[in-house]
């Protein structure tokens, strides 16, 4: 009999053939993540989740049987109360009435309705925005900065102790061992039991007494040499070494911009709220850094942290064109545009003063729409769904957004359209990439 | 005196406890081992593969649920769905993870978890290293069916040959043929034509000898030779020439395609073939599940017994297998939801009452095992059952009444005309054969596999070929599930393919289904 302790073999051997159901129901899953983001969890999501696909993606056909007419006998267990010729009322369709072994179970899929797949991070923002990519890359190489990244490069003769490619030492120190003539250890042991022996047998002959000379002297030399040859020398050492290799990174600032102005309600706000959630995780997700500013404002517009951006409440009227201002001052002080993805992201109800207007369209046409790599304006509408004109703000933004092209507008009034209108803004555009690049 | 474990002893009787507490090492193991194996040869005496035990995680025991218990197998798709399924389960706490898993090879491996108490590791050698061990080793089917020496070299190869067509054809091609071959599975198996244990080892030599010789006569002209015009016409009388040349019927419908499909690259043919072999290695287990665990949980009860009463292990462990046996052993009522038949329940009480028949018969017993009642040979007439019975014929051989009682069994008549289900027979003297001719037959295996069979092909005109399924009782294919069958099938034979369900009985045509090639 063996005993074998396989507890430290790899673990995982059904990575790959997970990863092979997860292609073959890409489709399936894919829906299923959107639907999880579409019911509102998406910061849950985004940590990775369990996401239920229906069984029929996987379904693995074969002949069997169903029993739909005629008779059968099933012998159950379990008898109390019956005796012969008892009549029982006929479990519900679907049940089957049990018995008969296996093999009905997937019949129409009822057995088997669903299966659930524990996603990582990284495979449910894989698959949440499969098809969605960054609109106008252009600038990513201009504006790539350099950074380093440590890779190897060869071997060196110093470095840290960490590093010791102990093979390649231990190789060398082998083959300098060998051509130097370093004598074995066991050889030297072997003679010093032999002097050892020599020296205890009484009386000595005069051969062996020349012979214990002899090894006596052997054994000299053999320690001599094993001194002067060393075991590892330091020119032996090799150390893995790592050369700073330049990598281009890309940076990303992304300007949340919300008019949070007594017109607009919570439910307004949850609706931008979830939209730059959205486009936050999106670009974490293609950015190795990114930056994200919260511009509030009402009459006057601040920069603001998180926290507050999304829960304290205020109330004033609307001056969209400070938001602007405050967020073309931010870019100037803190993101030159030769060194940073510059994203907007702005969400209103569309209210606007009207002596205002004109100067929000001079300012985002001619000084901002240049400086960024995409303007995203979503106005969230009431719940009421009250028929009403177009907003001044979407009117003027509209007729802008024709000429400008990274100008994108639409409206939302429901949580449901959040994530096919992200959908739109974002989805993969090759033709049209293609023939502006 | 302190207690120390002794082995390697001829006796045991006052040896001491082989190990206290729930902690185990692999001394403890050795030695348990070693008193087991005593107890296993010399009391019991089983005939066992050579045993090789292997401890292992909970999550690789998640991989060895995924590939039905086999320590390596080839990359699909389906085996992720299980293992995402037992994975997802075992995570939700809905699914415990059994306490070991044994494989049907020589040598017998054996995995056993290392979550378990000594006393499980025990147990599940006593049940798995010798019980189930000696199952495989002795039983007639498992001996005519399966090639233990060499099924996990043939995994390996089979493992090793789909990657690398993988490699060479691309994952999509190979995905089909695998897709299309697993659908099949059922019907890859010769049921009626006498066993052919199959030489796994000369498979791989078959095959390597195969691809070298292509590689040798490759020859890049033949490519550019004309088609031979060859003159398609049917001669009179062609039929049975035809059925004779493609051995039909067929049942064996992997067989047949492996053999005779004309567009199937060489490679392609090796895949069905593994497929078909794969499956032929498992055909006998669901068969003999219920004597399977039946004969396992006996042997692991008796020689747990034994070794307390030999003073091996303490009062706790004892009550800790007697806690675990229960709990495998449970079997639910009808109105506990319980729809069939738990094989370790029935196996176990039926192997218990075979034994107690041997040795304490009553009358009933007498009149109804005449053949074995007061034998006074409980552990040769087990043995005897073990090796020459299946699932089917052992209910049918050794389903006693004393069995029918206690497990207070009753036979329900479901007939779709009617509106309610009729109870006609019950655990009395008028119901026990009907009782148990019917539970034998739910363990037929023609019962589960659908009777499909190749019964012609069409070799002068569009190569049409023609299945029958000769139905059971009206009922016919799941509609669904046959769709895609035999859609896979007509891929893989590369022509029209027509099912036609015939009615068993009257011959009468029930449903013809119809599928084309996809290229």
């Amino acid at each position: 009999m063996d005993i074998i302790d396989r507890r430290s073999n790899p673990h995982g051997k059904n990575i790959e053939n997970r990863r092979r159901a997860l292609e073959r129901a890409r489709d399936a899953v894919q829906k299923a993540v959107r639907e999880a983001v579409a019911s509102g969890k998406l910061r849950e999501a985004g940590q990775g989740n369990a996401v239920s696909i229906p069984a029929d993606a996987l379904h693995e056909p074969g002949f069997h049987r169903v029993f739909s007419t005629g008779e059968r006998h099933i012998v159950l267990s379990g008898n109390h109360q019956f005796s012969r010729g008892d009549r029982l009322r006929r479990p519900p369709a679907g049940e089957g009435g049990g018995g008969g072994g296996s093999g009905q179970a997937s019949d129409e899929g009822g057995g088997e309705d669903s299966y659930r797949f524990l996603l990582s991070r990284d495979e449910f923002l894989d698959l949440f925005f499969g098809d969605l990519e960054l609109p106008d890359l252009v600038k990513r190489e201009i504006a790539a900065t350099e950074t380093t990244a440590p890779s190897r490069a060869g071997l060196s003769n110093d470095g840290s102790p960490s590093q010791l490619d102990m093979g390649r030492t231990m190789r060398y120190s082998m083959a300098r061992r060998i051509g130097l003539g370093r004598p074995k250890p066991e050889e030297l042991k072997e003679i010093e039991a032999r002097i050892t022996e020599l020296e205890e047998t009484r009386p000595l002959s005069d051969v062996n007494a020349e012979e214990l000379e002899a090894l006596r002297e052997r054994r000299g030399a053999l320690r001599q040499r094993l001194n002067r040859i060393p075991w590892v020398d330091p020119v032996d050492l090799r150390y893995r070494r790592f050369a700073p290799t330049p990598k281009p990174s890309t940076r990303a600032v992304m300007f949340c911009i919300m008019d949070v102005s007594g017109s607009m309600t919570e439910r307004m706000k949850d609706l931008a709220k979830q939209f730059f959630l959205l486009l936050h995780v999106f670009l974490e997700k293609r950015y190795k850094t990114l930056d994200v500013v919260f511009i509030r404002h009402a009459e006057t517009a601040e920069e603001v942290d998180e926290e507050t951006f999304f829960t304290d409440p205020r109330t004033g009227g609307t001056v969209v064109s400070t938001a602007l201002a405050e967020m073309l001052r931010v870019q100037r002080a803190r993101y030159p545009m030769q060194q940073w993805n510059i994203y907007v992201a702005q969400a209103s109800d569309g209210d606007n003063s009207p002596s205002d207007t004109p100067r929000t369209a001079e300012l985002l046409e001619q000084e901002i729409l240049p400086l960024v790599q995409y303007y995203a304006y979503i106005e969230v509408m009431g719940s009421g769904a009250v028929i009403r004109g177009d907003t001044d703000l979407w009117r003027v933004y509209r007729e802008i957004s024709e000429r400008q092209s990274h100008l994108a507008i639409r409206q939302v009034s429901d949580r449901k359209e959040i994530f096919p209108v992200f959908r739109e803004l974002f989805a993969r555009r090759t033709t049209e990439q293609a023939g502006r690049v | 005196m302190t207690e120390t474990p002794v082995t390697g002893a001829a006796s045991q009787a006052g040896k001491g406890l082989l190990y206290q507490g729930a902690d185990w090492n692999f001394h403890i193991i050795r030695d348990c081992y070693a008193a087991i194996e005593e107890i296993a040869e010399k009391e019991l005496g089983l005939n066992v593969f050579p045993n090789r035990i292997e401890v292992i995680t909970s999550e690789q025991m998640l991989d060895v649920y995924t590939t039905n218990g086999m320590p390596v197998s080839y990359s699909h798709w389906s085996y992720g769905k299980r293992f995402a399924g037992h994975e997802n389960a075992y995570r939700r706490g809905l699914m415990g993870l059994a306490y070991e898993v044994v494989i049907n090879s020589n040598p017998c491996i054996s995995y056993l978890m290392e979550e378990n108490s000594a006393t499980m590791q025990a147990l599940v050698i006593a049940h798995a290293a010798f019980g189930h061990n000696h199952f495989f080793k002795n039983n007639r089917l498992f001996q005519e069916w399966t090639d233990p020496s060499q099924i996990l070299n043939y995994l390996e190869f089979a493992r090793g040959y789909i990657s690398r067509c993988e490699e060479t054809h691309g994952l999509e091609a190979v995905e089909r043929i695998l897709d299309a071959a697993h659908a099949l599975q059922g019907q890859g198996v010769n049921r009626h034509s006498g066993s052919r244990r199959i030489d796994l080892k000369g498979e791989q030599e078959r095959a390597r000898e195969r691809r070298a010789w292509e590689d040798r006569s490759f020859n890049d002209l033949w490519r550019t030779l004309p088609p031979v015009n060859e003159p398609e016409t049917e001669p009179d009388g062609a039929k049975s020439a035809i059925r004779r040349q493609f051995g039909l019927p067929e049942e064996n419908i992997l067989y047949f395609l492996e053999k005779h499909a004309p567009r199937l690259a060489p490679w392609e043919r090796e895949i069905i073939r593994i497929v078909r072999l794969i499956a032929q290695y498992f055909y006998p287990q669901p068969q003999l599940k219920l004597m399977n665990e039946g004969c396992a949980t006996w042997v692991h009860d008796r020689i747990m017994t034994r070794l307390h009463e030999l003073g091996r292990i303490d009062d706790a462990a004892y009550m800790e297998t007697i806690h675990s046996t229960t709990n495998v052993i449970t079997q639910f009522g009808y109105d506990q939801g319980s729809t069939s038949f738990n094989p370790y329940a029935l196996g176990f009480a039926m192997m218990k009452d075979i034994a107690r028949i041997c040795t304490d018969p009553t009358d009933e017993d007498r009149r109804w095992s005449p053949d074995i009642a007061g034998n006074n040979d409980p552990l040769g007439t087990l043995r005897h059952a073990w090796a020459e019975y299946r699932d089917e014929s052992f209910v049918l051989q050794f389903l006693s009444p004393r069995v029918m009682r206690d497990f207070r069994m009753f036979r329900l008549l479901d007939d779709t005309r009617d509106p309610y289900l009729l109870v006609d027979a019950i655990h009395d003297e008028a119901g026990y054969r009907d009782i148990r001719r019917t539970v034998a037959a739910s363990y037929d295996p023609s019962a589960w596999y659908a009777e499909i069979e190749i019964v012609d092909v069409d070799t002068y005109g569009d190569r049409t070929l023609r299945l029958e399924h000769r139905t059971r009782q009206g009922q016919l294919l799941a509609e669904n599930d046959m769709k895609l069958t035999l859609k896979g099938l007509a891929d893989l034979w590369g022509y029209r393919v027509i099912l036609q369900e015939i009615d068993a009985p009257s011959g009468r045509l029930l449903a013809t289904h119809e599928a084309i090639a996809h290229n």
